[in-house]
């Protein structure tokens, strides 16, 4: 059961096939399996989980049917839960239990999800890898000696090894597009503004977005009909006519017309990859649509604006950790400046210091024209980009990713790693929507197939990754979980 | 050598909305100690701010108070720097694009003459909270119920020549605040807060000095005690070859001295960029005429109309103009008794002098302008002389029965009667035979001697116009 997609629990909790409390407590004993070796959870909630899902069952027997209801879920741990440890994978938040429940959180709640747990991330969303966790680095269940991915790492190994139904995402540069293509799942990061930041531990404000990651466009479709909508806490939220993403799913592709960014095709690609996203691109056109070429010239300026926004964001949002009102504070602090420089020194990991420290240089005085107004520049020239291709295309298809899943340890310096983002990271800048479906696998390794749609267009990616779900099997494809093997050598 | 003073002040405002700049928190001065920050006062991860639109409303108001020019697309911006009461490490404020441009005020100098001060810009931001280092054992308390408070940040252009003209400027726009009624603005609690820029220059040369800024400086008196000691510092300073250091002063008003803040608090980069969490706010000509509809009647023009309707002096409309309430005040008692001129002596003199003796606020006072206005139409029907007004006043203080009982009670009514009046200067004339000699002698000014002591005689009731009448037919 635990395998099954969100839809296919929510036609078998319907159908009296099963129960919210038996299906909570088969996806608890596959953390129970797993997680040690997955590390794809920071915190479970077992007690809380099954209480909730009790409530679901008794909520159906009288007569909800809410298409959520009763399934499990696992959050982000940057998502803010009442009552439950917040960490956003950092030691400054240990011990961090948030009073409040971020929207996200509280509408899939009231939608009946169960709440399993919050899942392992790179620290504050600082990463491609899942290594900067101050909680261990998540595995991917494809390859244990592989990176998950990042940063929502967690939520893609849990979800592709079956640890929950369903997770939670941020994706502030590709950190859910590109870990569900690591994982073998589909990931969709919706338009900068559909899903309330209230409640999300910031990285970059202008940049950070919400959404599912899942086992089928369809499953991200639900999803997202639940997260999606303005919310009066979150200033940046857009007020846009409620949309039902399901209901599109089954348009035809016929007369849909797909570009494909020959700045994404070039030598830095894999070639196997490159291939089984041309072969994707094929299906695609098999169900009608055009595919053309198209030029975004500004790609290669997109990182390095990205590493100065992003960061400039993030050495602001980070200052409220500062040991004062919650959160880390280092022993015995001499005085004021003590206590700020030893708990931040001691509460952050270095890649989060990297970049405060990045960001900070960025806005200083003397430098900001240089870096800060210039990196504004450069994404005013990457949305134009994609508004221009646009003007000709529905779609855009690439790669989600240059390369498969890198082993553990293997990235030695944080530049090159940045360049895993390479073709995810302009969607934030643009504020774009952008899915990552299952095309293939390249050395037993899944990748993923990036789509791009306009603003607000998410209905056609799932549209699109739908269709394209229903012709092949790459998201069906299960990985072969190896824990017991490893329990009984250890 | 001569110096001629340039000054300008940057003038915090709180707005007095209910709820703060970002967050539903009430921001009701004096409340305990974090009774008024919920977890996006307290910078709680996740949390993110949404605009409270009554103090833009505040802020245009002010602006077209002054005739600025209002910002059509105003931005907010992030000012970093970490401090134990600015929960999130930045402030959200308005760097470039303010919502208050460019304006002016005019100010009355001391010789009667006029001059207008530009105000640079009025940008809003929010308040830190308070780092209390008193009762907490050598550790500091924090407390977060300002934090987050809409202050306007009023910056004038460096036009003041002195300190008098400083308070002048500050006084004037404090009237403004009042009248629009969007601050309290009580200097003592805070809120309103004046930070003075000050340098001097040799008469006659164009360059400005090197300026220092005073800080802490929370009445109208020490605004000038502040300025006057701070000239005379940077005075010494020059005269004795030395230069003026660009830098932040404290201004203590225990011991009337400015005293240099450590250079570290002042060399801050506070690294501004603009706020991702907030939208700009964008401001359209009906938003402004609808909020240009809602402007009261202002100090000046108010003058403006005491003089030509009322027919007051410039002097005696400025000073009544001063406060909205002291204003409404006059103008209510002037129209129910009739008599604005009067209205005017009384609301100015006797009025002015008793809040001042009690330090009492207008609303304070136990007599309100239409007890008084009666009391001036009673004085108009000879019912009783303005002498014995004095009195009444006193006596309506502590006694909240209308004036004519207080008057009837206290047997102050004004004897009329002739017949009365007849006997009594009688009786005065029969005890000073010397003083009537001298009249009928013909040192005619004896007659005010005689009239006093009639009144004397009659505990002042005693109509003193007639009493002169009676006594000139009899000395005739």
């Amino acid at each position: 059961m635990i395998e099954k997609t969100v839809a296919e629990l929510s036609a078998a909790l319907a159908a009296g096939e099963t129960t919210s409390v038996a299906l909570t407590q088969a996806y608890l004993d596959q953390i129970a399996a797993h997680n040690e070796v997955l590390n794809a959870y920071i915190t479970v909630c077992a007690d809380s989980a099954i209480a909730q899902a009790r409530a679901a069952d008794e909520a159906r027997a009288a007569g909800s049917s809410a298409p959520l209801l009763g399934i499990p879920i696992a959050h982000k741990d940057l998502f803010c839960t009442a009552g439950v440890k917040t960490t956003s994978g950092s030691k400054i938040l240990h011990n961090f239990i948030s009073p409040y429940d971020a929207t996200v959180v509280e509408r899939l709640q009231a939608a009946g999800a169960v709440m399993l747990g919050k899942t392992n991330m790179d620290e504050f969303a600082m990463g491609s890898s899942n290594e900067s966790s101050y909680y261990g680095v998540a595995r991917n269940p494809w390859n244990l000696d592989r990176v998950p991915g990042g940063s929502s790492g967690g939520s893609a190994a849990a979800v592709a090894a079956d640890l929950c139904a369903m997770a939670t995402g941020t994706d502030t540069g590709g950190s859910i597009r590109q870990p569900a293509a690591f994982c073998g799942i589909t990931g969709l990061k919706p338009s900068y503004g559909r899903v309330s930041r209230w409640g999300m531990i910031a990285y970059a404000s202008s940049l950070d977005q919400a959404g599912p990651l899942c086992k089928t466009a369809e499953d991200a479709a639900i999803l997202l009909n639940v997260m999606a909508g303005v919310d009066e806490k979150d200033s940046t939220s857009i007020a846009l006519p409620p949309e039902d993403f399901t209901a599109t799913l089954n348009n035809s592709l016929k007369g849909l017309r797909i570009g494909l960014p020959k700045q994404h095709f070039t030598s830095g690609l894999n070639p196997a990859i490159e291939s089984a996203v041309r072969n994707a691109v094929a299906e695609l056109e098999k169900l009608g649509a055009e595919v053309k070429e198209i030029n975004l010239p500004n790609s290669d300026l997109a990182i390095s604006a990205y590493y100065v926004i992003a960061p400039a964001e993030a050495s602001a949002n980070l200052s409220r950790f500062d040991g004062v009102r919650y959160g880390y504070r280092c022993e015995n602090p001499v005085d004021l400046e003590d206590m700020y420089k030893r708990s931040r020194s001691e509460g952050f990991g270095e890649e989060v210091k990297r970049r405060i420290m990045i960001g900070t240089y960025a806005l200083s005085a003397g430098f900001y024209d240089a870096y800060y107004r210039k990196a504004q520049k450069i994404r005013r020239l990457v949305k134009e980009d994609y508004a221009r291709a646009f003007e000709d295309v529905d779609v855009i298809i690439g790669p989600t990713t240059p390369s498969p899943a890198f082993a553990l340890n293997s990235m030695k310096d944080s530049v090159t790693m940045y360049l895993e983002d390479i073709y995810t990271i302009a969607l934030n800048l643009a504020g774009l929507p952008g899915m990552s479906v299952p095309a293939g696998f390249v050395d037993g390794l899944p990748i993923g197939m990036q789509l791009v749609a306009k603003d607000y267009a998410e209905a056609t990616l799932l549209n699109v990754a739908h269709q394209f779900q229903q012709v092949t099997n790459w998201h069906k494809k299960k990985p072969v979980l190896t824990t017991s093997e490893k329990t009984t050598e250890a | 050598m001569q110096y001629e003073t340039v000054i300008g002040l940057e003038v915090h405002v709180q707005l007095s909305t209910e709820s703060k700049l970002f967050s539903g928190s009430a921001t009701t001065f004096g409340a305990e100690p974090n009774t008024q920050a919920n977890i996006f006062d307290l910078a709680l991860p996740g949390t993110l701010p949404v605009l409270n639109e009554k103090a833009v409303a505040m802020a245009v108001k002010f602006g077209l108070a002054i005739g600025a020019e209002i910002g059509k697309r105003s931005v907010f911006d992030r000012k970093n720097y970490f401090y134990p009461d600015l929960p999130k490490g930045y402030q959200v404020s308005q760097l470039d694009f303010p919502t208050v441009g460019k304006g002016s005020l005019t100010i009355s100098l001391e010789d009667g003459s006029e001059k207008v001060i530009g105000v640079t810009r009025a940008h809003m931001e929010e308040d830190a909270g308070k780092s209390l280092h008193e009762d907490y054992q050598g550790m500091t308390g924090i407390d977060l119920n300002r934090a987050g408070t809409p202050l306007l940040e009023i910056v004038s252009e460096p036009d003041l020549r002195s300190a008098k003209e400083a308070v002048a400027y500050l006084k004037k726009l404090h009237s403004i605040i009042r009248y629009l009624d969007i601050s309290d603005a009580i200097m003592a609690q805070g809120s309103m807060r004046c930070d003075a820029n000050v340098s001097i220059r040799p008469v006659g040369q164009e360059e400005f000095g090197t300026r220092t800024e005073i800080k802490n400086i929370n009445s109208f008196k020490f605004v000038e005690k502040a300025i006057n000691y701070e000239v005379q510092r940077q005075k010494d300073v020059l005269e004795d070859g030395g230069r003026i250091v660009q830098e932040t002063r404290l201004y203590d008003a225990d011991k009337d001295e400015t005293r240099s803040m450590r250079s570290k608090e002042v060399a801050n980069d506070y690294r501004y960029f603009p706020e991702p969490d907030l939208l700009p706010i964008v401001i359209d000509d009906a938003y402004i005429e609808a909020i240009r509809a809602t402007l009261p009647e202002l100090p000046d023009r108010r003058a403006a109309r005491f003089v030509s309707d009322y027919g007051l002096s410039e002097y005696d409309a400025g000073v009544l103009v001063a406060t909205r309430e002291m204003a409404d005040y006059f103008e209510t008692t002037a129209t129910l008794s009739g008599d604005a001129k009067l209205a005017a002596n009384w609301v100015s003199q006797d009025l002015q002098a008793l809040l001042n003796k009690h330090s009492w606020e207008l609303s304070d006072s136990p007599i309100q302008a239409e007890r008084l206005a009666t009391l001036i139409q009673r004085i108009k029907d000879n019912t009783i002389s303005g002498k014995i007004a004095k009195t009444v006043f006193e006596a309506m203080l502590d006694d909240s029965n209308d004036v004519d009982s207080i008057i009837e009670a206290k047997g102050l009514k004004q004897v009329t009667d002739s017949g009365a009046l007849e006997s009594l200067v009688d009786q005065v004339i029969a005890d000073n035979p010397d003083q009537v000699q001298q009249y009928r002698d013909g040192k005619v000014q004896v007659i005010g001697f005689l009239v006093g002591q009639c009144m004397q005689l009659s505990k002042g009731k005693a109509n003193p116009a007639q009493v002169n009448e009676i006594l000139r037919s009899k000395l005739s």
